[in-house]
Order: structure tokens, then sequence, then C-alpha cells
């Protein structure tokens, strides 16, 4: 017994500590260097300052971080529409499908997400896959210019992202329980009556969990907006990456990664505080 | 309703006429030789029942018996494998449950949590898209009835149990249905509370004079409540009858054990004495029966007896008594008392006859005496009153 306890304590410890050393520790570093001035030869110079929060308030990077946001609310909104219905056809499948549809949905991870990036440039570039199809087919007698294009931002963030969108989806439609939906229907609902009163509002907080997996790393995925979207798509994560690794501003990319976390933060706080009222409406 | 009967050769019209010449409205629910299977196995075979306007059926079987789905059938969650179902003389085979004039209250109530008292209990209307004013007066007149008026702006998890089930209960009569189906929906209360819900669920339904078939397996609650009972067993119908005839006239062993405690005597026919008399040797004693059953002489027989149907006293008092012993003409059986147990207003004697079968006999307290009249050991004879014995073929 005392052995497995302190076995147990070694296992919680060791956490405790790693996460403290590579996150919590590099965290408050970055936290320190936002409110410290750009140096002349060393990275930061020991002049405490709040310059750099107020930079961020400046016309062109708070347009750019509307942009983004905007950017990440429709990549978010185009996977919840995709990703719903999917997630309902797999909830309702056979018990002996829905392992298998599930892994077609975790296949993706299995490959670095880069190099899935890389991949969809050969889809979309003029000479790439859809072009090609799309000639041969004869639907269309130039090819469409989709590479550097918001469109092909989209694609890819939506590709990328579906997965943490479809997953909560398929939790709470199974919690779902089917006993509601029969006394729908005893009640004269139709199936999509039933769908829009007992399974949407029911499944809200999957909605919820979905659309914050995907906006809020939507925010901040730079390599797909380069990869994919050139120089004209900014998403936030390309400014604070271009701050810290283009013009060497570590004080203002450290500024910039602050307040993103601090949004993020209380989006995740909102998002806790409706699903606790949700969750707790839905216990029986 | 005349000519709504009409007798087709081949068909079994015998359940519409008994609901006709008892007065009985219309049938409102008709099953045909309705069978059921769930992937190749059985659930329902054979179900014939036809359930009069205004009537409380019960349903009454053991655990997987086929009771829910039943109601399913009829609810419009399941479609029969053979045979046909008719609400209100029109086929349903072919329409869903939100086009079927029939609600149901769910064993576990499937209250919308999401939704409010008011909005679950609305929730039929708006479906209906009856004008709000209309909602708001019948949702309080349904809540008012279910005694849950001032609750309206509760959630489902903010109830009890009881609470729950007559939200479930108010959301299904409020659409004025045809027919309410109910699963089980004591089977999470708690004695008292269920014996309370059980009178004021009989006492709604004579209010609104909607047909109720009930599913139960709970015996006292069926006979409490219904008009008819329906006795269930392994996917067929054992027997349909008033809770009198089930309890008093079981059609085999399976309905007489099932509601109630019987005690079953082994015996053969010896001699018909009459149209409806015969003697027979039961546990070892001559005795005089009544049955209105053919049987034939040698023929081995159960005789059924209810606890309460006997007859006891003391082989001494009998010695003494002239009166008594006429009293055990047609049969007086040997035995002695082996246990008694107390139950309040009344005590049950176990008694072991001389055959060595055990019968469970029911008395009540005598006013004048202080104590227990019989006592272990005692030797007892044991007879039961004249035409309260239930005859059956015996059964292997
Ligand atoms: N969806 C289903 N698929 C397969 N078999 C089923 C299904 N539903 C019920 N059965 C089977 O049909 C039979 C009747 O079940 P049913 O639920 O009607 O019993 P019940 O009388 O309501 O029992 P209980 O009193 O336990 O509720 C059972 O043997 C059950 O296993
Ligand atoms: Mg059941």
């Amino acid at each position: 017994m005392k052995n497995s306890s302190s076995f147990r304590r070694l296992l919680i410890g060791s956490t405790y500590f790693w996460m403290a050393g590579l996150a919590l520790v590099p965290y408050l570093i970055l936290l320190g260097a936002s409110f410290l001035e750009r140096g002349e030869g060393a990275l930061v110079s020991s002049h405490v300052t709040s310059a750099n929060y107020l930079h961020l308030l400046s016309p062109t990077v708070f347009s750019m971080a509307l942009d983004s946001i905007g950017l990440a609310g429709i990549a978010a909104l185009l996977c919840l529409l995709a990703g719903y219905p999917f997630a309902y056809v797999l909830a309702q499948s056979s018990a002996k499908l829905q392992p298998l549809l599930l892994l077609l949905v975790m296949i993706p991870f299995w490959t670095n997400s880069l190099i899935r990036t890389y991949a969809l440039v050969m889809m979309l570039k003029a000479d790439g896959v859809v072009n090609t199809l799309l000639l041969a087919a004869g639907l269309i007698d130039a090819p469409l210019q989709l590479m550097y294009t918001p469109l092909a931002v989209f694609i890819g963030l939506v590709y990328t992202l579906l997965p943490f969108m479809i997953l909560p989806l398929y939790a709470a439609l199974k919690a779902v329980d089917p006993r509601l939906l029969e006394a729908g229907r005893d009640l004269g609902a139709g199936r999509v009556q039933n769908f829009i009163k007992i399974t949407v509002p029911l499944t809200m907080p999957g909605i919820i969990a979905g659309t914050m997996l995907v906006f809020l790393p939507a925010l901040g995925m730079f390599y797909i907006s380069d990869i994919l979207g050139g120089a004209r798509s900014m998403l936030l994560g390309n400014y604070i990456r271009d701050q810290f690794l283009v013009f060497r501003d570590i004080p203002m990319g450290s500024a910039a990664s602050v307040t993103m976390t601090l949004a993020m933060g209380l989006l995740l706080l909102l998002y806790h505080l409706a699903s606790r009222r949700l969750g707790k409406e839905m216990l029986q | 309703m005349a000519g709504k009967y009409r007798l087709k050769s081949g068909e079994v019209p015998a359940e519409s006429f008994f609901l006709e010449i008892c007065g009985l409205n219309k049938a409102v629910v008709e099953l045909n030789r309705v069978c059921k299977d769930y992937g190749g196995q059985r659930a329902l075979s054979d179900i014939s029942l036809t359930v009069a306007d205004g009537e409380f059926l019960s349903l009454l079987g053991p655990s997987g018996c086929g009771k829910t789905t039943l109601l399913r059938l009829i609810g419009g969650f399941e479609d029969c494998t053979r045979g046909s179902l008719l609400i209100d003389g029109q086929a349903v085979d072919q329409s869903p449950p939100e086009k079927r004039a029939v609600n149901t209250v769910f064993q576990n109530y499937a209250l919308f949590p999401h939704m409010t008292v008011f909005d679950n209990v609305a929730f039929g209307l708006r479906m209906a898209k009856k004008p709000a004013a209309e909602i708001e007066q019948s949702v309080a007149q349904a809540l008012e009835l279910v005694q849950l008026a001032g609750m309206e702006r509760r959630r489902p998890t903010e109830l009890s149990g009881g609470q729950q089930q007559r939200v479930a209960i108010a959301r299904a009569i409020v659409n004025k249905p045809r027919v309410l189906l109910l699963d089980e929906p004591m089977s999470a209360l708690d004695h008292r509370l269920r014996k309370q819900m059980q009178k004021e669920l009989k006492q709604l339904q004579r209010t609104l004079g909607i047909t109720f078939i009930l599913v139960t397996h709970d015996q006292d609650e069926a006979f409490a409540m219904s008009d008819r009972v329906v006795v269930m067993q392994h996917g067929q119908i054992e027997q349909i009858g008033t809770p009198m005839e089930i309890y008093e006239e079981p059609v085999n062993l399976y309905v007489a054990r099932f509601v109630g405690d019987i005690n079953v005597l082994d015996g053969v026919i010896r001699e018909q004495t009459g149209p409806s008399t015969f003697k027979a040797l039961v546990e070892g004693a001559a005795v005089s029966l009544k049955s209105m059953r053919p049987l034939s002489l040698g023929q081995p027989i159960h005789l059924l007896l209810r606890p309460e149907d006997f007859r006891l006293e003391l082989e001494q008092d009998m010695a003494e008594s002239q009166d008594l012993s006429a009293k055990f003409q047609q049969a007086r059986l040997k035995g002695t008392v082996r246990r008694i147990f107390y139950h309040g207003a009344t005590y049950d004697v176990e008694v072991a006859l001389e055959s060595g079968a055990r019968v469970q006999v029911t008395e009540f307290f005598d006013d004048d005496s202080e104590n227990l009249y019989f006592k272990p050991g005692d030797s007892v004879a044991l007879g039961w009153h004249e035409g309260w014995e239930v005859v059956l073929p015996h059964e292997k």
C-alpha cells in the first residue's frame, strides 16, 4: 500500500514537474518579456513599459486581429456545417460501423499537419489535382486560381480542424437519449422538428466545444495561411511569428501572445460556464 | 355502433361482442392476430385484443413477456411483423407515432431536460400549431389537473420523482389523446406515493374519459385500477378478464399463480354426479367438486384454492359439534398445523396434509378471542367454501 502510494505521488509529482518546467516557466518568461523594451544588442532591455500592449490597440494591429477573428469564425462555422451532418450519421450508424468511421476521422492525425498542408498545395495549385480534374471534365476552360486565395486558407483550416469539431459533436449526439426523440415523435413532432427542438438544444455543449476547438487554433495556425494564402492572409499567428522571427521584436511578440492567450482563456471560461449551465439541465 | 362487428366466418369476434353486450362503448384499439419478431426472436405471438372506449386496461405479466413491446406497437414505435392494428377503426400500420391519436407516458418519463415544465407540457400543442392563448390555457388546466400549478418555470431536474411523473402525464393528456399508454409509470415511486398516484390516476381517467392502457407487473396495481386485466406470458395472452374473473376463475395454473397466493392440490375425477358436479379424490380424500368444465372419469386435475377460500377447524371441535362437521360435508381433509404467520388483521396458517402436501390458509381474527385460535401441532380438518374451488385439467 505504502509503495503504491509513493509511486502514485512520484507519477503525479513528475507530471507537475514537467508542467511547471515546460509550460509555466516559459510562460512566465513570456509574460515578463512582454513588459520590457526591445534591446539594442541583447534580445530585451531591462526597461519596463506597457507600450507593447498599447501598440496592440493601434488601428493596423487591431484591424488585423479583427480580420483574423473573422477568418477563424468563418472556419469554425464551415467546420460546424460540415461536421454536424457527419457526426449525426456517425452517431446513428450501427455499432459495428462506428469504430470504423471514427478511425477515418482520426487517420489524418497520424500525419504531420504541415505535411498535410503541403499535400493540399498539390491539390490546389494551377496544375494540381483539382484543376486537372475540372479541366479534364470540361467544366472549366482555364485553371482556377485556388492557391493564395482566402478560399485556399479556408480549405486548409477546415481540412485540418474538422476532426476537432466532429469528435465533441459525436460525443454530444451519442449522449442524446433516443427515448427523448421517441417522446417528441409521440407528441406530434416530425423528424425535422425533433431535430430542431430536441437534438440541437441538447447537443449545444458539443456545438460550443467543437466551435472553440476549431476557432482557437484557427487564430494561430500561421503555417496554413503562409503556405496556402501567401502573404495576403494574416492570422494572429502570423503576426506573432513575424514579431519573433522576422522583426526580432521579442517583447512585442510576447505581448501579442499573452493577449491572445488571455482572449482564449476568457472564451474557454465562457464555454465552461455555458456548458455547466447546459450540463446541469441535461442531468436528469 | 351496431353493425360495426359483423361476424365473418373464421374471425374471432368474441371480444368485441363481449364489449357490446357489456354495454361498453365502441372499440378504440383493436389488435388482430398480431405478431412481433425482433430479428427472428419472437416477442409477441398471435395477440388479439380489443380495447373499448373509456376503458382502463392493464397489461400484467413478468419481465420480458412483451408488455412494453405491445405498447410500442400501439404507440407506433414498432411495426407489427404480422397481423393488423386498428385505432378508431382505421388501420394504422403505415402511420408514424406523430400521426396517431395516442400518447405515451414513458417508463422513465422522458421529460425534455432542456425545457421548463411549461414547455414540456406545451410541446404537443405547439407541434399541433395551436394558438398561443389556447396553449397557455390548456397547459394551465393540465397542470392544475395533476396538481402542479405554480411549477411552470421549473426544470424537470428540479422536481421529485412523483412530480416528474405528473409532468409526464400532463404532457400526454394535454393533447386529449384517444388512448393514453402508460409504461410502468409508478415503478420509480415509493410504496406510499405509488398508492396515492394510483388513486389519482384512476380519478383522472374517470374525469377525462380517456382510454388508459397501463403496463405493470404489479398485480395489486392492475387489480386496483383496471376495468379489465390482460395477463401475459412469453409474448402471449393467457387470459383477459375483469380483475374478479382473473382472480376467481383463472384459466390455467400460470394465471392462478401469477395473481396472488394460491394453493394447488392434485386429484383425480371419480364420478360425475350432475351436469357440473363431480366426485373426486383430492390429496387422498374423497370430495365433491363443482366445475363448468367438461371433465372425464379418471382425469387428473388440479384443484385451486386461495388461502381465504378454506375452512379450518380443530379436529377436537369437529368431534363435539354436529353443525361444524356439516360444513365439511363436501370436503374434509386431515392435516396438522405447522406454522402461524401473523399479519395484523389476518394470520396465515400453514397446514401439512396427510398426503404430505402443504397449504396456506388465511384466517381472520376472531374479535372475541384474544389468542390465536390455532397453534403448531394441532390436528385440524380442512375444507372449503362450497363452489369457491377452481378445477383445472392437470398440467404437466
Ligand atoms: N429492440 C429489441 N431488440 C431485440 N429484442 C427485443 C427488443 N425489445 C425487446 N426485445 C425482447 O422482446 C421481449 C419482450 O420485451 P419487452 O420489453 O416487451 O418486455 P416487458 O414485458 O416490457 O418487460 P419488463 O417488465 O422487463 O419491462 C424480451 O424478450 C426482449 O428481450
Ligand atoms: Mg417493459
